[in-house]
């Protein structure tokens, strides 16, 4: 077994979240961005090697596929362990929800004007 | 995966006055010059994620419930706009057997680019069905001109491909950023024109 391999994932993301398969909370998305809480507060001793990887490699604003790139983790792993990180207070997320309307996928028109108007500005 | 895979790269963060983010998908079959087009947007050098699917097993008996496990490579790209917002750029094959990897990634999306090759219109059949299926993602159709495609009139390839009126159809080199910008460009205006649509039907 290769110590950074995730060839053999199916039992290692079991046991890296504890037996999990899905994050405590369902907003999570590739797109959504992510950064440390910076409060000097440390992570407890039983963290994982993930974990400490993930909020060092978060100390700026970060989306959630990039960490998984960074990670070379799959994102519906990666998932699991930023919503722990989130619950326990060590990871925030950044993104405010940009659907209007809640239960909804659409995007507000405002949010698609300032969109256009930054691609034009490339 | 492998070697290759353990060397850990510096991360770009984003500004810290980004607080939205937004993304498109780039649809299409392999080869079609998915990556070359994120690339050509991207501001940090292209990212990849796997994941592991399970696919349905089409023509094997479901009573006896076997499914494929597959691995697929997500390439993405980031571009920020304006001050705030972050589009993020996944390219994923569209072929009806991916469905699994990239519905998630559907929720949510500004619309899809959707990369066709003038030598294969035929391959992009697949790719557009299950966007239609499965998605109400507003489209924008990119020609992606390689040296030896033919040269197909933009109304030649709407009618090869059955597509509406209304999905904006461009053509270009995707290398050059221009022409890749152009196309997310015209996509988000047909996304916003179809959303002012919707506001004024209901």
């Amino acid at each position: 077994m290769h110590s950074d391999g995730y060839r053999d994932h199916p039992v290692r993301s079991y046991v890296l979240t504890g037996g999990r398969a899905h994050p405590t909370r369902n907003t999570l998305r590739p797109e959504t961005l992510l950064r440390a809480v910076d409060d000097g507060r440390e992570l407890p001793g039983t963290a994982g090697r993930h974990e400490r990887t993930l909020l060092q490699t978060c100390r700026g604003t970060l989306a959630l596929a990039e960490l998984a790139a960074y990670l070379h983790l799959p994102v519906s792993l990666v998932a699991v362990i930023v919503s722990d990180l989130v619950d326990g207070g060590y990871l925030a997320v950044r993104s405010t929800p940009v659907h209007d309307l809640p239960g909804t996928d659409l995007l507000g028109t405002d949010l698609l004007e300032e969109v256009l108007d930054g691609l034009r500005g490339l | 995966m492998g070697s290759a895979a353990s060397e850990t790269r510096a991360a770009q963060h984003l500004a810290p006055t980004v607080d939205r983010s937004v993304k498109v998908l780039v649809v299409g079959a392999f080869g079609v010059g998915k990556t070359t087009l994120i690339r050509a947007v991207s501001e940090i050098p292209m990212l990849s994620t796997e994941e592991s699917i399970t696919t349905a097993s089409v023509g094997v008996d479901p009573h006896r419930g076997q499914k494929a496990t597959t691995t697929v490579a997500m390439d993405f790209g980031r571009v920020t706009v304006g001050s705030a917002t972050a589009l993020y750029l996944f390219g994923t094959p569209g072929q009806r057997r991916f469905w699994d990897l990239w519905s998630g990634l559907a929720d949510g999306a500004v619309g899809a680019l959707v990369m066709v090759d003038t030598r294969d219109l035929a391959q992009s059949f697949e790719v557009l069905d299950q966007i239609e299926e499965h998605t109400r993602l507003p489209i924008t159709v990119v020609v992606n001109e390689f040296p030896d495609s033919p040269r197909h009139g933009i109304e030649e390839v709407r009618a090869a491909l059955d597509l509406p009126d209304d999905t904006p159809i461009v053509a270009g080199d995707v290398r050059r950023r221009s022409q890749a910008v152009e196309a997310l460009t015209t996509l988000v205006a047909h996304a916003l024109r179809r959303r002012r649509g919707e506001s004024v039907a209901t």
